[in-house]
């Protein structure tokens, strides 16, 4: 008997979401523009980050005398393949033969990672995509022409290469990568220490507000273009680096409404009452406050990620962005820049640049009305 | 006599908003002259059925039925007829009059243009007109008043302008959606006096929409019953009343609430003593914000109150009585001495005042606003016991909640649901809820019922009553309304403008009032027939 009794009977649980974040995941997935936008992001996020996998100048997986070995990954020496050299050119005829007598390799699609110098590209300089041009053009500088095997699709440039006979979608689909992920990268920073910021002023009020209002205002007036000129001539701008330095400018831009939401939210009744429980202030700021600041923060996002893409391409187009060498957007549209006579860079660059921002847009459009609580509580 | 054609009749009225039906088959007539009351609480579908007739319902909504003015179907009517008939036929007092004056227009302009669509009056006639409708609505000195701001006026004040804007045209019919619900019971009184002169003086008919029945009894010659979205019951109010035919309007007037309050043990010991509390805002003005003087919320309050009873603190709003629930839990920063069993509570800071706070708890008015509506139920009352019993483990926790809520009346499967599946009574059980799983000793009570529906309110007060008596708490309860305060306190502050006008036994303060302002408090609440009237001798509440 009091077995059976132990036995809870099936309870229904908590729901994962909370029915507000229901209502809003509901209203997201309505608007059709921006639930098909973040899928396209997705899938495009996905695709750069397995760059590896698809544009690389070595193979994924090469079986080399009954041994299973993974070049993409782990740098081996070419003595490892019967050579002498340091590194392995994994392009050339020397291995090329070693691996086909001695075992197979699997390739991905592309041959070429972004810094690749092709040296049968078809011409000087930057050359237009391979599919604008015929057969004959393509194999032009292969030893064997056209008959070449190596003059295959997967040797092709399928938009076209650079000044530095890079080839442009290896070098737009690390760029893509590199630059979403600083984008991310800064985005997720400066909302922490925007959202903690915003959070302690306007939860605390008074004399603290009133200074770090005063302070930001004052850290706002200083011209970031400039700051960000002089330190990147005394520090080698890296990743990091240059994170670390948008950082010290993009915090600023969230403060404004956490602090706001947190003024408006601490007058709550609700938060009277957790006081008067003995609630400590920090956990009311995180239990209570924070999912209120967190609508207009998640609102606020799209903008904030698409703005820190834009940023880090400006900087790589004036050249004060990532070491030279990095395959970003904006080195992409630098290079169409200079090279005036291959419209395929300006357009591959203006392209991605434009699809990833509108994308970005629509999103956070989704996102906004879907927060609205005008919608949500409907 | 002959019954005069109806002014108004509403014929099978269905209002829809989408699948939802506001009113099903609503009928009801109005003869020139008469009052007609349409009673229900809130979500009855009365304030939908009044704004229905000036077709003010969101596009959303789906009318069907007759509606005929004059013989004129109105649901029918194409726009521009039905702009001749709004303001000039017909005109409407709104519940809020905080919101229903536009902030940046002077009472002159918010007046004239009425006169000015309806009528053609410009300039100087508009004036006339106006300072002749502000007199008539009793507003003081009207000619001063022409240029002020509705932020310059109080509640009452803008309430008159509200009326006198709908009466500028004199109307055949007027609605008044809850006119006084947001309003003072002394200022409630003087409203329903001046609308029932006025209604007098020009002949009109009125639709009085409330859910208050003390109102009905004083204003409505015939009364319409609502629940659900149907009129359940109509008929002239005073035989209706005597003999309430159907079970909704039985349980309406038997709703008020009722029962005295438990027999406190005078010698028990004092919990709470309090000496001289004082809350002061400064008035901050110029460049330098210095301080010129200060808002005296709170302005030198004695008081105590012993184990097991109930002090009732009862004044109008403005009176500071919550200001001060709010500093004797130390919620906001206040002057002077507080003692609550046994501990000092001003010297301590805001981390030595934590192991107190179980005992000390605090329900607040609003049950919309006091639980978060992001966190589900028993995460809602297993914070406090998170934060001071933190050694139970879940399932120890889990046990509490559940005994919480079943003490309040709900079932234990509630406490898996978010706060806004609930109704205003549920909602503030929950709150009860939240303070008494902690097992507090002393219980602030700010208002627990005023958002509350009637019938609702008897409830609360019923369980507040009840769970006094099993766990013999202490209660400061808190309230303007003084039929809720006579149900549960033992003794009684009255406060007005932060100061103690009239304290005493609970009982003998309600039997003979000894100060002016208590008397018109009282005859406010409990006898709207008669005007505030001092010399009248103070009125004994059936119960």
């Amino acid at each position: 008997m009091s077995a059976a009794t132990d036995i809870a009977p099936a309870q229904p649980r908590r729901p994962f979401l909370s029915p507000i974040n229901q209502r809003r995941w509901a209203n997201f997935r309505a608007n059709r523009r921006g639930w098909w936008s973040l899928w396209l992001f997705l899938a495009f996020f996905t695709l750069t980050l397995g760059s590896e996998f698809i544009a690389n100048d070595r193979p994924i997986v090469v079986s080399y005398e009954g041994e299973l070995l993974f070049p993409a990954f782990v740098d081996y020496p070419e003595a490892r393949f019967g050579g002498f050299l340091g590194t392995p050119d994994y392009r050339g005829d020397f291995m090329e033969e070693q691996i086909a007598a001695n075992g197979w390799a699997i390739w991905p699609p592309i041959h070429f990672s972004y810094g690749t110098v092709d040296g049968y590209q078809p011409g000087s300089g930057a050359t237009p995509p391979s599919w604008l041009l015929s057969r004959d053009e393509v194999c032009s500088r292969y030893p064997l022409g056209v008959d070449d095997p190596d003059c295959s699709w997967s040797n092709f440039h399928w938009l076209g290469t650079d000044g530095e006979a890079h080839d442009v979608l290896a070098r737009l689909l690390y760029g893509v990568r590199i630059s979403i992920l600083f984008g991310f990268t800064l985005t997720i920073l400066s909302s922490v220490v925007g959202l903690f910021a915003g959070a302690v002023q306007g939860y605390f009020g008074g004399w603290l507000d009133l200074i770090a209002q005063r302070l930001i205002e004052i850290w706002t007036a200083i011209p970031a273009l400039y700051l960000l000129l002089i330190i990147s001539s005394v520090i080698a701008p890296s990743f990091w680096v240059l994170l670390g330095i948008l950082l010290l400018f993009s915090w600023v831009s969230l403060v404004g409404i956490v602090r706001a939401e947190f003024l408006r939210g601490r007058n709550f009744e609700y938060i009277a009452a957790a006081r008067a429980l003995g609630v400590s202030n920090m956990t009311i700021m995180w239990r209570h406050l924070l999912p209120n600041a967190m609508v207009a923060t998640l609102t606020f996002m799209p903008f904030i990620l698409s703005g820190s893409v834009v940023t880090l391409t400006s900087l790589d187009l004036l050249g004060l962005g990532l070491e030279p060498g990095t395959p970003s957007l904006g080195d992409l549209l630098f290079q169409g820049k200079e090279n005036l006579q291959a419209p395929w860079l300006g357009l591959t660059g203006f392209f991605a640049i434009a699809i990833l921002m509108t994308l970005l847009v629509f999103i956070g459009e989704a996102v906004r009305d879907a927060f609205d609580p005008r919608k949500a509580f409907a | 006599m002959t019954t005069p054609a109806p002014l108004l009749s509403v014929r099978d009225l269905t209002i829809a908003f989408g699948a939802n039906l506001a009113t099903r088959d609503v009928s009801f007539d109005i003869a020139p002259g008469e009052t007609l009351a349409l009673v229900g609480e809130s979500g009855s579908g009365k304030s939908v059925t009044a704004l229905s007739v000036l077709k003010l319902l969101p596009p959303t909504a789906q009318l069907s039925g007759q509606i005929l003015f004059k013989g004129q179907d109105l649901v029918t009517a194409p726009p521009a007829e039905l702009r001749a008939v709004r303001g000039n036929d017909i005109s409407m007092i709104f519940q809020e009059p905080m919101s229903s004056l536009n902030p940046v227009h002077t009472i002159e302009r918010q007046i004239g243009e009425v006169l000015a669509i309806h009528r053609g009056l410009r300039a100087s006639a508009a004036r006339a007109r106006t300072l002749e409708l502000l007199d008539a609505v009793g507003i003081a000195d009207p000619k001063s008043r022409l240029a002020a701001f509705p932020h310059q006026l109080s509640g009452g004040q803008r309430q008159r302008v509200m009326i006198a804007m709908a009466l500028a045209n004199e109307p055949d019919l007027l609605i008044a959606d809850e006119p006084t619900t947001a309003l003072d019971v002394t200022v409630q009184a003087q409203i329903l006096v001046l609308l029932k002169d006025l209604q007098q003086r020009l002949g009109m008919a009125m639709l009085f929409i409330t859910h208050d029945l003390g109102i009905v009894k004083t204003i409505a010659d015939r009364v319409c019953v609502m629940t659900e979205g149907q009129i359940v019951e109509t008929g002239p109010v005073v035989p209706l009343f005597a003999a309430p035919q159907h079970a909704y309007t039985r349980h309406l007037l038997a709703a008020e609430p009722r029962g005295t309050p438990p027999v406190s043990d005078p010698a028990a010991p004092t919990i709470v003593e309090v000496t001289d509390l004082k809350v002061w805002f400064p008035i901050k003005r110029g460049l330098l914000r210095r301080t010129t003087g200060h808002i005296r919320a709170v302005d030198g309050i004695d008081l105590s109150i012993r184990r097991g009873e109930t002090l009732g603190v009862v004044g109008e709003s403005g009176s500071g009585k919550s200001t001060l629930g709010y500093a004797l839990l130390r919620l906001i920063p206040s002057t002077g001495r507080i003692v609550v069993l046994g501990n000092e509570l001003q010297s301590r800071s805001w981390k030595a005042m934590r192991p107190l706070r179980a005992d000390l708890q605090i329900v607040f008015q609003d049950p919309f606003g006091s639980l978060s509506p992001r966190m589900s139920v028993d995460q809602i009352i297993g914070e406090g016991l998170a934060v001071h019993q933190p050694r139970l483990n879940a399932a120890e926790r889990d046990a509490r909640v559940v005994t919480a809520l079943e003490e309040v009346g709900l079932p234990p499967a509630a406490r898996f649901r978010y706060p806004h599946e609930f109704s205003g009574g549920q909602r503030q059980r929950i709150a009860i809820a939240r303070a008494l799983v902690l097992e507090p000793e002393f219980v602030v009570l700010d208002e627990p019922t005023s958002a509350l529906d009637v019938s609702i309110q008897a409830q609360v007060v019923d369980l507040l009553r009840d769970l006094q008596q099993r766990h013999g708490l202490t209660y400061m309860f808190i309230s303007h309304d003084l039929k809720v305060v006579r149900a549960l306190a033992n003794r009684l502050i009255v406060m007005r403008d932060g100061k103690i006008v009239e304290q005493g036994d609970a009982a003998a303060i309600f039997a003979a009032p000894q100060q002016d302002y208590t008397r018109t408090l009282m005859a406010a609440a409990f006898n709207l027939a008669a005007p505030p009237i001092r010399d009248q001798a103070p009125p004994v509440a059936p119960s």
